[in-house]
C-alpha cells in the first residue's frame, strides 16, 4: 500500500484539508474484532516520534540555503553575485558576495543552532519512558515506540505521551483530572471521563481483557473537537456502542493531576497528535511599513533598471565612432571583439546593474530585522507594563508588527475581561418578581450576618417558597463545575449566596449531585443529561431526577435566550428587573425550569443519545435536539452580578479617543449592560449622540430605511459642524442580528444598494461603536469588514478569551490580555499585556516610537544609498560609460556594512523625538503619524530628492575641483615639497569621504535624543571610517591584486584644498535639510514639534469636561 | 473552530485567577530590571533645530566662509599660470606637420618648436605640466589594465603578468614589462624649454625631473625587479610595450629614475579621474638669488612629437604654473566658499525675520487637541 502511504504523506502536509479516509479504526490492544464482517481497510499510522526539527545533518545545507534564497532580497543579491561571477563586471564579486555570505551564514548558524536545540528536545521527548500494558503486564518502553492501539498507563503528574482515549482511572467514577497548561495555558483542572463500560477496570489484566475497537475521525488540529465511537465486544453479544467526545480524549502535552493512574489507549501518535498539528504556524502578518518599504523597493528597482538602460544606450551612442570605442591606447581583447554586439550590450546592461545594485541595500533587510527583534525587547522590559498580581509583563509574540502599533486607527475591544475585570460580584437576585439584595457585598468573602439577604417586596407564601427553592436548586445544579481541592470563583460565588439561603452544592458523585439544603440535609439529584453551554444558544441546561423521582430540566442563560421559551412565571416583573439591572451595567442570568414527564424525558433522552452518538454532524444534531428539549419553560427568576471596570480603563479609552483612534466594543452581552459599561468607560459620553441599529428598530422599520436615516443624520451633522468633526461625536450601537443582516450579501437587490457601504459610512463618522450580542465569528467578521473598507485602516483587536481569538488573528495587530479565561488569546496574539490599561503605553508610546524609528530607518536607508550610488551614475558620463566604479572595492563593500550601519541601527532603537511623559500627556500627538504619515510618497520623494541633491553636490563639487584646476597635494608631509597629481581613486575617495560624513551628520541632525550610545556610534563610526581608510591605504596588502588605494587617503588629507572642499561640500549638502526643518517648524509645525519646543514649559493638563458618567452610583471604578 | 472553543463566560469559565497566586504553576516573578537603558530613560541631550538655534550657526558659517573664500580667491588669483596648446590641429600651427605625418614606425622623432611670451615673471618654483584632453584614462578597461605586482618588482608577475593586462600582456611570445594599456600608452613627448633673452641667444631652462611622483609610489609601490643590479639583465626575457620606442630599462640614464621607478612613468600610471587632465612633467627650481624663476619674455618650447592624439580628437597642452599653500590655480573653491558663505548669511537674515514673525505667533498658539 505504498500508494496510500504516499497519499497520507501528502495529506499530512495539508492538514486542515479533507482527510482522505474519513475515520480511522483502532484495535485496542491490537486485538482484531471477533466478527470480521466489515472489512477494515488497514491503515498505517506513524510511530510516536515527534519531529519538530526542520533539518537533518545531511539536508541542512541545501535545505537551509533553499529556504533562505526563497526570500526575494536574498535571491536578488544571489543573482547579482552570480552575474558578477559570470561576466566581467566593474566590481569584484566580493563586494556583493561578502555581505551576502555574511547574512546567509549568520542566519544559517542561528537556524542551525535552533534546530540542534530542537533535535535535542525531540530526542529527550522521544526517549522518555512510557508504560504500556502488554499481555496483562506493564512493560516499560520508550515514547517513540508507542503505536496506535497500545494501552498506556499514565501516573499522576506524568504527561500524556500521545493522544489517548481514557479507558479507566484509579478513581471509582472513571474520571481523571488534567491540566492543559502547556497546551492552551489554562491552569485549571479539567475533568475527563471514561466510558462507563470500561471504567470498572482496575488492573492491567482486566484492562488487557478488554476487547474493543475505536472508530474515530482522522486527526485534526482543533483541540476541543473530537468525534468517535467505541465498540465493545463481550462474549459474542452484539457489541456495545458508546460515543466518544472531547471529554474522553486526553491530549498529548497535558498532565495528569489528582489521579493516581489511568489506563488509556493511544489513538493519535507522533506527528498526528493534536499538539503536533497545532504547531502549524499562524499566517504571517505584515505591517504597513513593510508594505510601503516594498513599494519603495519597486520604485528603486525601476530607477536601477532605467539607470542601467540609459547608460547602456548612451554608451553605444557615444561609442559610435571607433576612435571612442577603441582608441589606440585602449584596445579590446580579441575575444571581446568577436563577441556579438547584442551580447556585448546585454553584458554591459548587466554590468551597469551590478554597478548600481547597491541602491537596493541588502543591509536594510538585516537592519530592519535586527531593529524589530532588538526593539521588541523594550516592550518586554517595560516595567510600567508589568503586573505585580500576575507576575508578568508584556509579552511579544511577534516582533514584525512593532511599528504597526503606532498606526492603529480602529481598536476593537472585547468587554468582559478586557474592559472589565471579569471578576463577578453577586449583586442581587430576583425570584419570581421578588428582589433579594445582600447587605454587604464583599468579593470572595463569606458574608458575616446570617440575615444578609434582605427581602424587598416580599410576599411570603407557600407558592413563593416553592419557587425560591427551585430557583436555588437550579442555581446549584445547573453548571458543570467540579468541586475539587480548589474551587473556582464561580462556585465560591454560588456557595456564598446560596449558603445564606441554605443551599450549597457539594459534589458530583456517581452521577448524583449532592446539595446541602437549608436544613443541612443532603438532597441528591441524579444527573441525567447536561446540555452544554454554547455561544449560539447562550444557555445551558441540566436534566436531573430528584430523589422523589421527578424529572426536572433546569435551564439558565441570557435573558434573550430564555424569555422566548418561557410559557409561565412572572415574566413581566423579572423582565423589568433584568432590564433595569442591565441599564446599571450588571450581568444578568435568567433561570427557568421545566418538569418533564416520564415519556417526555425518555423522548428527550433518546434524542440526546442519538445525537451524541452520531459520527457526522454531531454538533448540528445536538443543537437540534437541544432546541426541541429546551422549551416551555417556567421562569424562576434572574440573578445579577457586577463585573467591574478594570482600573484606568476609562482613562485609557479616553486617551485612545484623543489619539484619533476609533474604539469599538464587541461583546456578547446584551445591549443595555454593554451600553452601561461603555458609558462607564467613557466610550460614550453624555454629549455623544447615540445611533441605534438594533433588532428592536429594524423590527419597526426596514433595515434599509434605518440605515439611510442614520446616514442622513450623520451627514447632516457633519455638514453643519464643517471640518471639525471632533467636537461632536456619534456613538453607534449595533447588535449581532442586525449586523448579520447588513453583512448578508445582497447581490440581486441592486435597488437596496450596498448596505455595507452605508454602514461603513456611518461607522466612519462615529468615534465609538458598540456591537453587542456578537458571536465570536461575528467579531472577526466586523474586523474584516473594517479592514477591507476602502481606506484600509489599520485595526487592532484586543481580548482575553478564546472567543476573541478569531478577531485577534484577523486584525492587523492582535493583542491578548493575560486574563482569567486562560491563555488562548495571549497565545494567539501578537502581543500580550496583563491589563487593558497597558494598551495606552503600548500604542501611544511604544507604537509611536517604533513607528518614528522604523520610518526614519527606511527612509534613511534609501537616502544614503541614493547618495552613495548616484555619484557613480554621474561618473559614467565622464568615463565613457565604461562602468568604472567611482569608489574602491573596500568602500563599496563596507559602506553599508560598517561605515553607516550602526548609527542608524542604534538611532532606530533609542530615538525618542518627544519624551515619554509628553507622549503620555498628549495622546493627540499620535495623530501626527497616523496613516503612515512618515512613509507616504511625498516624504519618500523628499528623501530621494535630498539624496539626489547631495549626490550631485558631492560629485560636481569634486568634479570642479579636479577639472579645470590643478587639484593637488602640496606634499608638505612628504620629503619634497612638490605638487603631486591626484588620480581617479583620490577623486572617488574624496567623494566617499564627503558622503560618509554627510550621511552620518544628516542622521545626527535628525537625532532628537542624544544618549551616550548615539554619541558613541555616530562619532565612533566616523572615526572608524578615518582609521580604516588610513589603514587600508597605509599598507601594501599582499592578498590584493591592486594597490590602487595605497596612500591615496593620506595624500588627500595632506592637501589643504581637500580639507576645505570636504568641509564646504558637507555644509552645502546639509544646508537644504536644515532649512527645510527650520522652515517647516516655524511655518507649520506639527503637534510633535510643538511638544518638542514647549518641552520645558509645564502644560496644564486639560481638565476633562465629561467627568460624569452615566453609570449608577453602584458602579465603582 | 471558534464556536466550540468558546468558553462560557457567563457560565462556567475555568478560572485560573485563584490558582495563579501560589499554585505549582506560579512562575517566579519576571519583573524587568529597572535600569535606565531597559526603561528607555537614559539621560539624553535633546537638541531641536529651531530658527532660534540655527540662526547663530548660519551667521557664524557665513562669517567664517566668506573670509576663507576671499582668501582662497585672492591666493588663487595670485597664482600665475600659462597654458599653450601644441597639438597642431590648425595648419598654421608649428606642430601641424608633426601631427599630420605621425607614424608609429618613424625612428627619428619629429621635432617642432612653439614660441610664446610670458607677460609676467613667475616667482618661486614653477611647475610644468602636460595636459591631455579627451583622453579617457578613467575608462574601466584602461584603469584595470595594469599589474601592480609586476610594478612592485615581483619576479613571477614580471614573467607572467596578470590577465588584466590583456591585450597588452604579451608581445611575440614574451611577457610585456610593464604590461597593460596604461603603461603601453605612456606619454612620451619630450618637452624642453628655452628662454630667449632680448639679446636673442637661446638659453635652456633647467628642468628637474625628480620629485614629481608621490614619495610612497616611488619608494614603496613601484620597484624594479631583481634588486638594483643591472636593469637590462633584470628585464631580460621581457618585451617592451608595443607602442614604446625604448624598453623600460632605458627610460632614463639615472639608475634612480629608471625602469619602473621612473617618475614620469609613475606619474602616468596614476590614472586621471576625468578625461581632461594634466600631469606634472617637470619642476623648474627657483633660483637661489632673488631673480624670478621664469622672467617675463620670450620662450621656445621644443617638442619631440611622439604622442598621437588627433585620432581620438584629443588635445595636448603644456602648462606652466606656480603654486601656493593651497595648491594650483583654483578659483572654484574660493568662489564656492564666498557663495556658500553669502547664502548662509542671507538665510540667516531670512530666518531671523521668520523667527521674529512666527515665534510670537506660535507662542500664543494653542496646542491642537
Amino acid at each position: 500500500m505504498d500508494f496510500s502511504r504516499l497519499r497520507r504523506t501528502i495529506t499530512r502536509y495539508c492538514v486542515g484539508e479533507e482527510i482522505w479516509v474519513g475515520s480511522r479504526t483502532v484495535y485496542i490492544g491490537h486485538k482484531e474484532p471477533p466478527s470480521c464482517a466489515e472489512a477494515y481497510m488497514p491503515q498505517h499510522y506513524p510511530d510516536n516520534r515527534i519531529v519538530s526539527s526542520k533539518y537533518t545533518f545531511w539536508n541542512f545545507i541545501p535545505k537551509n540555503l533553499f529556504e533562505q534564497f526563497r526570500r526575494i532580497a536574498n535571491f536578488y543579491f544571489l543573482v547579482i553575485f552570480l552575474v558578477q561571477l559570470i561576466i566581467d563586471t566593474p566590481t569584484s564579486p566580493v563586494t556583493s558576495g561578502l555581505p551576502l555570505f555574511f547574512v546567509i551564514t549568520v542566519t544559517a548558524i542561528k537556524q542551525g543552532y535552533e534546530d540542534w536545540l530542537r533535535h535535542k528536545a525531540d530526542c529527550s521527548i522521544n526517549e522518555c519512558p512510557v508504560d504500556v500494558v502488554e499481555q496483562g503486564k506493564v512493560v516499560r518502553t520508550q515514547s517513540h515506540k508507542l503505536r496506535v492501539g497500545d494501552i498506556v498507563v499514565v501516573r499522576e503528574d506524568e504527561t500524556f505521551p500521545c493522544d489517548l482515549i481514557l479507558l479507566s482511572s484509579s478513581r471509582y467514577d472513571g474520571t481523571c483530572y488534567v491540566t492543559t497548561t502547556s497546551l492552551d495555558g489554562e491552569s485549571s483542572h479539567k475533568t475527563y471521563y471514561a466510558v462507563p463500560d470500561t471504567m470498572a477496570f482496575r488492573t492491567e489484566q482486566e484492562v488487557d481483557s478488554l476487547h474493543a475497537t475505536i472508530e474515530c475521525e482522522q486527526p485534526q488540529p482543533d483541540l476541543y473537537k473530537f468525534v468517535g465511537r467505541i465498540d465493545i465486544y463481550k462474549d459474542k453479544q452484539e457489541p456495545v456502542v458508546r460515543t466518544l467526545g472531547a471529554e474522553n480524549l486526553l491530549l498529548r502535552g497535558a498532565t495528569l493531576k489528582n489521579t493516581q493512574h489511568i489506563y488509556a489507549v493511544a489513538i493519535y501518535t507522533g506527528m498526528e497528535t493534536k499538539m503536533a498539528l497545532n504547531y502549524q504556524s499562524k499566517s504571517q502578518k505584515r505591517s504597513a511599513v513593510e508594505k510601503s518599504m516594498n513599494a519603495f523597493l519597486v520604485v528603486y528597482l525601476c530607477i536601477l533598471i532605467s539607470k542601467a538602460v540609459i547608460n547602456t544606450v548612451l554608451k553605444y551612442a557615444w561609442q559610435w565612432s571607433p576612435d571612442r570605442d577603441e582608441p589606440w591606447y585602449n584596445h579590446r581583447t580579441e575575444i571581446e571583439r568577436q563577441r556579438h554586439v547584442v551580447i556585448r550590450a546585454f553584458t554591459d546592461f548587466l554590468a551597469f546593474m551590478v554597478l548600481f545594485n547597491y541602491i537596493i541595500p541588502v543591509s536594510m533587510y538585516v537592519t530592519v530585522e535586527m531593529q524589530k527583534f532588538l526593539g521588541s525587547y523594550f516592550i518586554a522590559w517595560d516595567e510600567e507594563m508589568f503586573d505585580e498580581e500576575l507576575g508578568q509583563g508584556a509579552q511579544v509574540n511577534t516582533s514584525d508588527l512593532n511599528e504597526e502599533l503606532g498606526q492603529v486607527e480602529y481598536v476593537f475591544t472585547d468587554k468582559t475581561g478586557t474592559l472589565t475585570e471579569n471578576n463577578m460580584e453577586f449583586i442581587e437576585c430576583c425570584v419570581d418578581g421578588n428582589v433579594y439584595i445582600p447587605h454587604a457585598i464583599c468579593n470572595g468573602q463569606i458574608l458575616s450576618a446570617a440575615s444578609s439577604i434582605d427581602m424587598i417586596d416580599s410576599s411570603p407564601g407557600g407558592y413563593r417558597r416553592e419557587y425560591e427553592d427551585l430557583f436555588f436548586r437550579a442555581l446549584c445544579l445547573c453548571h458543570t463545575v467540579q468541586v475539587k481541592e480548589e474551587e473556582t470563583v464561580e462556585s465560591i460565588k454560588r456557595g456564598i449566596h446560596q449558603g445564606k439561603l441554605g443551599y450549597t452544592y457539594l459534589r458530583l458523585k456517581d452521577s448524583y449531585m449532592e446539595i446541602l439544603n437549608k436544613d443541612d440535609e443532603i438532597e441528591r439529584f441524579e444527573l441525567l443529561h447536561v446540555l452544554n453551554f454554547d455561544s449560539v444558544r447562550r444557555r445551558m441546561s441540566v436534566i436531573v431526577r430528584s430523589s422523589s423521582g421527578e424529572y426536572l430540566l433546569f435551564c439558565k442563560g441570557a435573558d434573550s435566550s430564555i424569555f422566548p421559551r418561557v410559557v409561565s412565571g412572572k415574566v413581566e416583573q423579572v423582565k423589568a428587573r433584568v432590564e433595569q439591572n442591565a441599564v446599571e451595567g450588571l450581568r444578568t442570568l435568567c433561570v427557568a425550569y421545566r418538569r418533564l414527564s416520564e415519556s417526555e424525558y425518555l423522548e428527550a433522552s433518546h434524542r440526546l443519545t442519538e445525537a451524541k452518538l452520531a459520527l457526522q454532524d454531531r454538533e448540528q444534531r445536538l443543537a437540534q435536539a437541544y432546541d426541541i428539549i429546551e422549551r416551555e419553560f417556567v421562569l424562576l427568576g434572574a440573578t445579577a452580578v457586577e463585573d467591574r471596570l478594570q482600573e484606568k480603563a476609562a482613562d485609557t479609552i479616553e486617551s485612545l479617543h484623543k489619539a484619533g483612534m476609533k474604539v469599538w466594543v464587541l461583546t456578547g452581552d446584551k445591549m443595555e449592560t454593554a451600553a452601561a459599561t461603555c458609558y462607564a468607560s467613557k466610550l460614550f459620553r453624555r454629549s455623544t449622540q447615540i445611533l441605534e441599529l438594533t433588532k428592536k428598530r429594524t423590527e419597526e422599520q426596514s433595515l434599509h430605511d434605518v440605515l439611510f436615516e442614520l446616514n442622513r443624520t450623520v451627514l447632516r451633522q457633519r455638514s453643519i459642524s464643517g471640518l471639525s468633526v471632533d467636537c461632536l461625536d456619534f456613538g453607534l450601537i449595533i447588535d449581532g442580528a442586525t449586523l448579520s443582516g447588513i453583512l448578508k450579501p445582497s447581490q440581486e437587490s441592486a435597488g437596496h444598494g450596498n448596505y455595507r457601504e452605508i454602514f461603513l459610512e456611518i461607522c466612519r463618522n462615529c468615534s465609538a461603536v458598540l456591537c453587542c450580542r456578537m458571536a465570536p465569528l461575528q467579531k472577526a467578521q466586523i474586523v474584516k469588514l473594517i479592514k477591507s473598507s476602502k481606506e484600509h485602516p489599520i485595526t487592532l483587536a484586543i481580548g482575553d478569551g478564546a472567543n476573541d481569538v478569531s478577531m485577534i488573528l484577523e486584525a492587523h495587530v492582535g493583542i491578548g490580555i493575560m486574563g482569567k479565561e486562560g491563555r488562548q488569546a495571549a497565545r494567539n496574539s501578537d502581543y500580550a499585556i496583563p491589563k487593558f490599561k497597558h494598551l495606552k503605553k503600548m500604542l501611544l508610546i511604544h507604537g509611536h516610537y517604533y513607528y518614528i524609528r522604523i520610518a526614519e530607518l527606511v527612509q534613511y536607508f534609501f537616502y544614503k544609498n541614493v547618495c552613495f550610488i548616484f555619484p557613480q551614475f554621474l561618473y559614467q558620463f565622464f568615463c565613457g560609460f565604461s562602468q568604472q566604479p567611482l569608489y574602491d572595492t573596500a568602500y563599496l563593500t563596507l559602506y553599508n556594512i560598517s561605515f553607516t550601519s550602526l548609527p542608524i541601527l542604534l538611532y532606530s532603537l533609542v530615538e525618542q523625538h518627544v519624551t515619554m511623559e509628553t507622549l503620555k500627556r498628549e495622546p493627540s500627538l499620535y495623530r501626527d503619524i497616523a496613516k503612515n504619515a512618515l512613509l507616504r510618497w511625498p516624504a519618500f520623494l523628499y528623501w530621494t530628492c535630498l539624496g539626489v541633491f547631495d549626490a550631485v553636490i558631492f560629485f560636481f563639487g569634486a568634479y570642479f575641483l579636479f577639472d579645470n584646476t590643478t587639484f593637488t597635494s602640496n606634499g608638505q608631509l612628504m620629503t619634497t615639497n612638490t605638487q603631486m597629481m591626484f588620480g581617479n581613486w583620490t577623486f572617488g575617495t574624496l567623494v566617499f569621504t564627503v558622503l560618509v560624513f554627510t550621511v552620518t551628520l544628516k542622521l545626527a541632525l535628525d537625532t532628537h535624543h542624544w544618549t551616550w550610545i548615539n554619541h558613541f556610534v555616530i562619532w565612533g563610526s566616523l572615526l572608524f571610517y578615518v582609521i580604516f581608510s588610513l589603514l587600508w591605504g597605509g599598507i601594501i596588502w599582499p592578498f590584493l591584486n591592486y594597490q590602487r588605494m595605497y596612500y591615496v587617503f593620506m595624500q588627500m588629507l595632506s592637501s589643504g584644498p581637500a580639507w576645505l572642499s570636504i568641509i564646504l561640500l558637507i555644509t552645502v549638502s546639509l544646508l537644504p535639510d536644515v532649512i527645510k526643518k527650520v522652515l517647516c517648524r516655524a511655518v507649520c509645525p506639527t503637534a510633535s514639534e510643538h511638544a518638542q519646543s514647549t518641552r520645558p514649559c509645564l502644560t496644564v493638563e486639560p481638565s476633562t469636561i465629561f467627568m460624569l458618567s452615566q453609570s449608577s452610583s453602584r458602579m465603582s471604578f | 473552530m471558534m464556536a466550540s472553543s468558546y468558553n462560557a463566560k457567563e457560565e462556567d469559565g475555568h478560572h485560573s485567577g485563584s490558582s495563579s497566586h501560589g499554585g505549582p504553576g506560579a512562575m517566579k516573578s519576571k519583573k524587568p530590571d529597572n535600569t535606565a537603558f531597559k526603561q528607555q530613560r537614559l539621560p539624553a541631550w535633546q537638541p531641536i533645530l529651531t530658527a532660534g538655534t540655527v540662526l547663530p550657526a548660519f551667521f557664524v558659517i557665513g562669517l567664517i566662509f566668506i573670509p576663507i573664500g576671499i582668501g582662497l580667491f585672492v591666493t588663487s588669483n595670485n597664482i600665475k599660470e600659462f597654458e599653450i596648446d601644441y597639438t597642431g590641429v590648425e595648419v598654421d600651427t608649428p606642430c601641424y606637420n608633426c601631427a599630420k605625418n605621425f607614424s608609429w614606425n618613424s625612428t627619428t622623432p619629429c621635432v617642432c618648436a612653439v614660441n610664446f611670451t610670458l607677460d609676467q615673471p613667475f616667482e618661486s618654483n614653477v611647475y610644468m605640466y602636460y595636459g591631455l584632453s579627451n583622453f579617457y584614462q578613467n575608462h574601466r578597461r584602461y584603469v584595470k589594465s595594469r599589474d601592480d605586482s609586476q610594478l612592485n618588482g615581483v619576479e613571477s608577475n614580471l614573467r607572467q603578468p596578470s590577465k588584466e593586462c590583456e591585450p597588452y600582456r604579451t608581445s611575440e611570445g614574451l611577457p610585456i614589462a610593464p604590461c597593460g594599456a596604461i603603461a603601453n600608452s605612456l606619454f612620451n613627448d619630450t618637452l624642453t624649454l628655452y628662454y630667449i633673452p632680448p639679446n636673442g641667444t637661446k638659453l635652456s631652462v633647467p628642468l628637474t625631473k625628480k620629485g614629481i611622483a608621490w614619495w610612497t609610489d616611488k619608494h614603496v609601490k613601484f620597484r624594479n625587479p631583481g634588486g638594483s643590479a643591472n636593469l637590462s639583465t633584470a628585464f631580460q626575457g621581457t618585451a617592451k610595450p608595443v607602442n614604446w620606442r625604448k624598453p623600460v630599462y632605458e627610460l632614463d640614464e639615472d639608475s634612480e629614475n629608471n625602469g619602473f621607478i621612473n617618475e614620469d612613468f609613475i606619474v602616468w600610471m596614476r590614472t586621471a579621474a576625468l578625461p581632461t587632465f594634466r600631469k606634472l612633467y617637470r619642476i623648474i627650481q627657483k633660483k637661489p638669488n632673488s631673480t624670478p624663476t621664469l622672467s617675463s619674455g620670450k620662450y621656445v618650447l621644443e617638442i619631440a612629437y611622439n604622442y598621437p592624439v588627433l585620432s581620438f580628437d584629443g588635445r595636448k597642452r603644456m602648462i606652466l604654473s606656480t603654486i601656493s599653500w593651497m595648491g594650483g590655480k583654483n578659483p572654484f573653491l574660493g568662489i564656492a566658499y564666498i557663495t556658500v558663505g553669502s547664502i548662509c548669511f542671507f538665510l540667516g537674515v531670512v530666518l531671523l525675520i521668520i523667527h521674529h514673525k512666527y515665534d510670537t505667533r506660535s507662542n500664543s498658539a494653542e496646542i491642537p487637541n
